[in-house]
């Protein structure tokens, strides 16, 4: 497991002895903090340039029934201009379990703690709407503590469903020319993607107060996977975000093999990178194809979701899968890669691009697209980073932080290739840069093919870790108990904690995974990229008309299994 | 009449032809299913072919519901609430493993298969299911509602014969 050395901030000195105590050995800065010094601490840290942490990435509770103080709030946070990563942890006691709310400090604090009250049971003071976020109104008790028996079920009736009324802040004023209307859309909305809720208040045509409503697809991935062992929540991580589920994979067999301390042989690491490509490229695909369609302009759908069909040929080749695909093992791949790997890449790469330019000459000067997307839902780089914004979306709004980048992983640091960036932050510029990042993801895959695919095996070659192959488990005693071994008990990985991140089609894509040693993952929290942009969805379509509230739901890629898990 | 020919028939058999080739789908689409559904509208496998012409998302203007993607009890009552704002006659399609039964989703939040609140017509496995498996499971809606046309006659004329040696 990797280490990262403490960094000595002067910042520290200033708080009482035993208030802020660096952790020795972690994977990365880690600090716990007693809560009485926490709204102090996180200001500073945001505000002092020798720190500068300007994004709350993750916000999640941990349950450890045995301890005194059995919860632990974790923050993970990140420094844009410095490229640095801190962890603090806030010890909790189960009779007192409240912390005070950081929305004043991150906004994008705002939907983290409500799914940690959710989850957990911990209260954040100070905090204005601290309602269940993923759960029904029906619901009982807080699921992820240890104690909740994983199958429990509660049923919601219509008379109990929650029916918010928005009210913007003023109230009603004479500056109103038409009268007041509540509209809700949704969940089942095809506009809402089918998750969805949003109500709307609206004066004539203008939005002036929404709330939005998610937990639809709650499926409690994390308590699943509390439940399974390391291989078996390969598949929860597909069901996540499903229209690029190999990058899940991707980025939960990464953090267990940093975890082991195992690399993966270069072959699976180079498929890996070019799987990974393709599967951003559907991504995009659907993103800007489901913005199109919402917007009006049907073709779009149809000339987008064509190369998906095209990819979903490889990864059905590699896997026997189209969407769900659960290519990876932790070590490596699922199997050997086809004979014409190399040979469909190339086609692809072939027939994608007309796709993508037919799109391209449409839509991207088309008068009506231009009016429907210039403008509209336009967000700052520092509001977008405030409210804990990643990827695609940070990146329109002119804010180049990439982890392909800035932490490269796989063999990203190998190729050439470029971050784009736009500086609206609008819905156009939210197509434009996946426009631009399908061509780089393009260019990424080609370069890879032109270097060949390396020699060795797909997996590592560790009885622990890998199956050993199927003709050997039939044939040998030793191999067969190996086999019987990791079937039935699973991967052992020892006790410690990790957070691993790669660039999901969507932003940062970070597993927080701690371990107890047990066989089974003690806790794993995703950071889903789509999270705080949802959390923003709100403020986004407030001043617009309903028309551009769809148009934007579009551009900001929400997929509802990444989003409430 | 066709031309010059004629065609005869029984209402029924008219009903049944047309309910069968211009079903209309209400896609009640959720999660990873949602996503294959849209597969099997678009270019490639194109579900047109086979009469499910038109996508409606109102329930009011819909025969069948196909239930793609988990529900979760917060879903629930919407869902309900849908399938009983569709006329009659109304079909239901679960597609996929966490429509039919949960799936490998035993879990707090998740319901175990719609059939706790909806009746189901056919049920499409697979996690998700191929859109070869969902277009067989709609081709079986089609053999069901023949089906079904077929036994309501006969059950029709039993009744009749049965009123007719009751009069006699």
């Amino acid at each position: 497991m990797p280490t990262a050395t403490i960094p000595a901030l002067p910042l520290l000195e200033d708080y009482p002895e035993g208030s802020v105590l660096p952790v020795e050995g972690a994977d990365q800065p880690t600090w716990i903090v007693r809560r009485e010094v926490l709204s102090r601490l996180a200001l500073e840290l945001r505000d002092n340039p020798e720190t500068q942490f300007d994004l709350m990435l993750d916000l999640c509770g941990v349950d450890y029934p045995d301890r005194d103080e059995r919860f632990e709030a974790v923050y993970h946070l990140y420094s844009l201009p410095r490229g640095e990563r801190l962890r603090l942890k806030v010890p909790l006691t189960e009779a007192d379990p409240v912390l005070p709310s950081l929305i004043d400090v991150w906004s994008a604090c705002d939907w983290f703690e409500r799914e940690a009250w959710d989850m957990f049971g911990i209260r954040f003071e100070g905090h204005p709407n601290l309602r269940r976020l993923l759960t029904h109104e029906a619901f009982q008790g807080h699921p992820l503590r240890k104690d909740y028996d994983p199958a429990r079920r509660w049923i919601l009736t219509e008379d109990k469903i929650y029916r918010p009324d928005p009210q913007p802040p003023g109230g009603d004023t004479d500056d109103d020319i038409f009268e007041r209307m509540t509209i809700n859309i949704g969940p089942s909305h095809p506009a809402m993607h089918g998750t969805f809720r949003v109500v709307a208040c609206l004066d004539g045509e203008i939005i002036v107060a929404s709330e939005v409503e998610i937990g639809y697809l709650h499926r409690c991935f994390e308590k699943m996977s509390e439940t399974h062992t390391w291989q078996q929540v390969i598949p929860y991580t597909d069901r996540l975000n499903y229209c690029s589920s190999f990058i899940n994979n991707v980025a939960y067999c990464r953090g267990v093999e940093q975890l082991l301390g195992i690399e993966p042989p270069p072959k699976a690491v180079w498929a890996r990178t070019i799987l990974s490509e393709f599967s951003r490229i559907m991504d995009h695909c659907v993103c800007n194809g489901t913005t199109l369609v919402d917007t009006g302009a049907l073709t779009n759908f149809w000339y987008m979701f064509q190369p998906r069909e095209e990819i979903y040929g490889l990864l059905e080749a590699c896997c026997g899968a189209r969407l769900t695909v659960s290519a990876c093992r932790i070590g490596g791949l699922l199997q050997e890669l086809p004979p014409d790997f190399e040979a469909r890449c190339r086609n692809l790469l072939e027939t994608i691009p007309a796709f993508i330019s037919d799109v391209d000459k449409l839509i991207t000067k088309n008068r009506i697209w231009l009016d429907r997307s210039v403008g509209v839902a336009a967000i700052s780089g520092e509001e977008a980073v405030n409210r804990g914004w990643t990827g695609p979306c940070l990146r329109a709004a002119g804010v180049a932080y990439d982890v392909r980048k800035a932490h490269p992983y796989d063999l990203y640091d190998t190729v050439d290739f470029e971050v784009p960036v736009f500086q609206g932050g609008d819905v156009n510029d939210r197509f434009r840069v996946r426009m631009a990042e399908i061509e780089q993801s393009l260019s990424i895959i080609r370069q890879l093919l032109d270097r060949g695919m390396p020699e060795g095996g797909f997996i590592v070659d560790d009885p622990h870790v890998a199956l050993p192959p199927k003709e050997d488990a039939y044939t040998q005693m030793e191999a067969m108990i190996y086999h019987f071994k990791l079937i039935m008990d699973g991967i052992q990985v020892p006790p410690g904690e990790l957070y691993s991140m790669v660039e999901g089609a969507n932003g940062e894509l970070g597993f927080y995974i701690i371990s107890d040693g047990s066989g089974k993952p003690y806790r794993i929290k995703v950071r889903p990229p789509c999270f705080p942009l949802m959390a923003t969805f709100s403020r986004l379509m407030n001043g617009g008309t309903l028309s551009d509230a769809i148009a934007t739901l579009g551009g900001l890629n929400v997929i509802a299994g990444e989003l409430e898990r | 009449m066709i031309g010059e020919s004629w065609v005869t028939t029984t209402v029924d058999k008219l009903e049944e032809w047309g309910q069968n080739n211009s079903l209309w789908p209400l896609p009640f689409g959720t999660a990873c299913c949602a996503i294959e559904f849209m597969s099997v509208v678009s270019s490639h496998y194109d579900m047109a072919r086979f009469g499910y012409e038109v996508v409606r998302f109102s329930p009011r203007q819909s025969d069948v519901m196909i239930v793609a993607g988990t529900i979760t009890d917060k879903m629930g009552p919407t869902l309900k609430r849908i399938y009983e704002q569709m006329p009659d006659p109304k079909w239901v399609v679960s597609m996929g493993a966490c429509a039919c039964s949960g799936g490998f989703y035993r879990a707090y939040h998740v319901m175990q298969g719609i059939d706790e609140i909806v009746p189901v017509d056919v049920y499409v496995p697979g996690c998700p299911p191929t859109p070869e498996g969902l277009m067989y499971g709609i081709l079986q809606l089609k053999e069901k509602i023949k089906r079904d046309t077929r036994r309501r006659l006969k059950e029709k004329r039993a009744d009749s014969d049965d009123s007719g040696s009751a009069a006699a």
